[in-house]
């Protein structure tokens, strides 16, 4: 880096570009034509020793499988899907099972992340002890290694669906999964969800207009409990006047198995705990270390300006500490993400699951694989532009 | 929080500093005072403190009646009926002790496991001495060179009167150690490359090594390990194959480099500016002022996170399950798929876990307490 502005006072001041190899200028091109000369020779050598290993294997090429049918029968999907499906279908179905398990995992991760990390700051030893001993227990055993044990505790130590255990009305665990009732939809609850929809909408426009105000007359808007009322207030206010159905199918077991309700199986069960569990110590972590680096000095400044605790949680230290938290946790995101590919482990019809199979059935490794590193690394890019976009709008305004 | 420090460990300091007397009776002993500050100091925080002790009580007693109260620890050959009644309420560790050597040492041949049993040995006493910062010296590498080269010998023999044991019944522990640290041995100069490439003012270097880096980043292990597993034999020549442990050991390789080379980018982009500029004043070329003056500031300075992916690539390891290598944790699953064993996994994996923990753990520690021996080191 530094030898740049060197470089240039080296060349010879009076016009003329100095050819020979004493020119650092020279010699950079020199390297990279070698560097992209060698590194295009391997591809080159791997590309030609893969075509003709396909021809004298007699391997096909192509996307072309994608629309056979897959005869590839999936536990759970998302959408409605059958064995005689194609390919494409199938793959679908894999990729809306990880992008299930993995969006549940970052809602999941992030609350029990951000509790872990207030946990280990407690003034209360047997707290701050429990939150250290989880993180250090867990950060310390390979994510694999948990997903196999949850799993094998659902499959092997759980009872038949006979014996189920039965903590709640209509929840039942067995080595079926865990069966949980079910909300019967109706057009209420559609209405109920579009007006909370309303509602954010609204408030964030509220929230607007409240800050240009407050910024050109210094009038407090009673922001908190507006947003509240047009989120919450408003729908359940709707959802009464629409005579607020709710009535749930509840499970129950006739002969050997439950009927109604909903399933979660072993697999998505073990996959979801294990990738939730193992993610939140890390991120507890983060969230330790965040709230460690706004300086006590903030607090105490916050203070004797008159503000309250809760406010100067709110508009001091939580705005700083998120500025050290949002980075290292968008790539637990990205871990979390990748780390649901060992869903194939086992047996979650997740994306690699599918691909894996998909791959043995065809034949087709190269474009197997290359579905797989697509998928990831779309979802990998998505996940980094939204906490970017994040990350610049709570940065520090700098002059 | 630290006012109530003061308040218990000089309660005299304090009485005098707040100008009253605090009421102390013959009863106050320190531990009573410490569980006042520390448990019972808010009504809020005695609720919190009760319910936590009552969960914590209720899961010990739980994890103590299952692992040891209940638990079955040996049974007559494969005779598993004792540990079928248990119907889950007990450990069988019976299990661990039939296949305690199955797990370590996978399917190597029975009269040979003192071989793995010393490679072992060998690779703790490895990473023992590396680990003393005394002997950080040139010599440190041959001492590394014979420890391998005794750890070949031993896994495969064929020389000095040691039967042949072909790679395929290799398993357990000695395959997660390999893996582990020929994968950080030998990905540390590919980080190196790619982390100098990546900070290099030539675009088409830098390029190509933030085309990797980003690449490998963006995938899961697991695409690595498959490609490992079903594409590298279609990239090779005919006629030429390699076996499947080498080809992981590649993918890991070609994985914990580029995640390495982002560590090394965060010291070589510590380095002050002016550590270039004296080298290059000195007339240095690059790879003098590279290897004499950058990287040996650049890589003390990010040992512990270097520590931190090392163990993150350890427990990754355990990802080749998938492709059907004997590690550590395949061994474990294995060791239940006999009919007799099955339905015991639980207890395989808890005697895995603590092994993989026991690594773990002494690594962590052990990068935390360099951490703040370099800090002090800094704070001078």
């Amino acid at each position: 880096m530094a030898s740049r502005p060197q470089a240039a006072t080296r060349r010879p001041p009076s016009g003329g570009f100095n050819l020979s190899l004493n020119n650092p200028d020279v010699r950079a091109v020199i390297y990279q034509i070698i560097v992209v000369g060698a590194v295009a020779f391997g591809v080159w050598y791997l590309v030609s020793n893969t075509m003709a290993n396909l021809e004298t294997r007699k391997i096909a090429t192509g996307f072309g499988f994608l629309w056979r049918e897959a005869g590839l029968p999936i536990g759970e999907a998302v959408i409605e899907y059958h064995p005689s499906d194609r390919y494409l279908d199938a793959l679908t179905v894999g990729l809306l099972n990880t992008l299930r398990v993995a969006i549940l995992g970052i809602i999941f991760a992030t609350l029990l992340g951000t509790f872990l990390g207030i946990a280990r700051l407690s003034t209360n030893w047997l707290v701050a002890q429990t939150a250290r001993v989880y993180v250090e227990g867990i950060r310390n055993l390979p994510l694999l290694l948990q997903l196999l044990f949850w799993w094998t505790l659902f499959r092997d130590l759980f009872p038949g669906p006979k014996d189920a255990v039965h903590p709640l009305a209509g929840v039942f665990l067995s080595n079926r999964g865990v069966r949980i009732p079910v909300l019967i939809w109706e057009s209420a609850h559609t209405i109920f969800l579009l007006s909370v929809l309303v509602g954010i909408v609204a408030t964030v426009l509220v929230n607007r207009w409240a800050r240009q105000r407050q910024a050109a007359t210094g009038k407090q808007f009673p922001m908190v409990r507006a947003g509240l009322g047009l989120i919450l207030g408003m729908p359940l206010v709707v959802f009464l006047l629409l005579g607020a159905p709710f009535d749930l199918e509840m499970p129950e077991l006739r002969g050997f198995n439950f009927v109604g309700g909903s399933t979660l199986t072993p697999e998505f069960a073990a996959l979801l705990i294990g990738l939730v569990m193992y993610t939140a110590a890390f991120i507890g972590e983060i969230v330790r270390s965040g709230i460690l680096a706004v300086s006590h000095g903030q607090t105490e400044a916050a203070l004797a300006l008159g503000l309250k605790r809760g406010l100067v949680l709110r508009l001091v230290v939580l705005p700083q500490a998120l500025r050290v938290i949002v980075p290292p946790t968008t790539s637990q995101y990205l871990n979390l993400t990748k780390n649901s590919s060992l869903a194939v482990a086992i047996g979650y019809p997740d994306i690699v699951s599918v691909a894996n199979t998909t791959l043995n059935q065809t034949g087709q490794a190269i474009e197997g694989i290359a579905i797989i590193m697509l998928v990831y690394l779309s979802i990998s890019l998505s996940i980094s532009l939204f906490m970017n976009w994040y990350n610049k709008h709570i940065a520090l305004v700098e002059r | 929080m630290s006012d109530t420090q003061s308040h218990y460990t000089s309660p005299t300091f304090a009485g005098t500093a707040n100008g009253t007397v605090m009421s102390r009776n013959l009863t106050d002993h320190p531990a009573v005072r410490w569980a006042r500050a520390k448990l019972f100091n808010t009504w809020l925080n005695t609720v919190v403190t009760l319910i936590f002790a009552y969960l914590i009580i209720k899961m010990v007693i739980g994890v103590v009646t299952w692992g040891v109260i209940n638990a079955v620890w040996t049974v007559p050959g494969t005779n598993t009926q004792a540990c079928r009644a248990l119907s889950g309420s007990g450990a069988c560790w019976a299990l661990i002790h039939e296949k305690f050597r199955f797990i370590m040492f996978g399917t190597y041949p029975y009269d040979e496991h003192w071989r793995p049993a010393l490679v072992i040995v060998i690779f703790l006493a490895l990473y023992g001495l590396s680990s003393m910062r005394r002997l950080w010296n040139r010599n440190l590498i041959w001492i590394w060179l014979v420890g391998l080269t005794l750890i070949g010998i031993l896994m495969w023999g064929g020389v000095f009167g040691l039967n042949f044991v072909e790679q395929e019944r290799w398993g357990g522990l000695p395959i997660t150690l390999i893996l582990a640290t020929f994968g950080i041995a030998l990905a540390f100069p590919l980080s190196i490359v790619l982390a100098l490439g990546r900070r290099s003012h030539m675009p088409a270097v830098k390029v190509i090594c933030v085309t990797y880096i980003e690449l490998i980043r963006g995938v899961p292990l697991i695409s690595l390990l498959f490609m490992a597993s079903v594409m590298f034999p279609l990239f090779l020549p005919e006629g030429l194959s390699i076996d499947k442990l080498l080809r992981a050991q590649v993918a890991i390789i070609l994985f914990a480099g580029a995640y390495l080379s982002e560590v090394i980018r965060g010291g070589l982009q510590a380095i002050p500016k002016g550590q270039y500029e004296a080298a290059d004043s000195l007339g240095l070329a690059f790879w003098q002022k590279t290897s004499f003056i950058i990287l040996p500031q650049a890589l003390r300075l990010v040992i512990p996170p270097l520590v931190n992916t090392f163990i993150g690539m350890f427990k990754d390891t355990s990802l080749v399950l998938i492709i059907g290598i004997f590690d550590l944790l395949n061994s474990a699953k294995t060791a239940t798929n006999e009919p007799a064993w099955r339905g015991f996994g639980l207890e395989a994996y808890v005697f895995v876990g603590v092994i993989y923990f026991l690594f773990c753990f002494a690594m962590s520690k052990y990068s935390q307490d360099l951490e703040a021996e370099l800090a002090r080191g800094h704070k001078r």
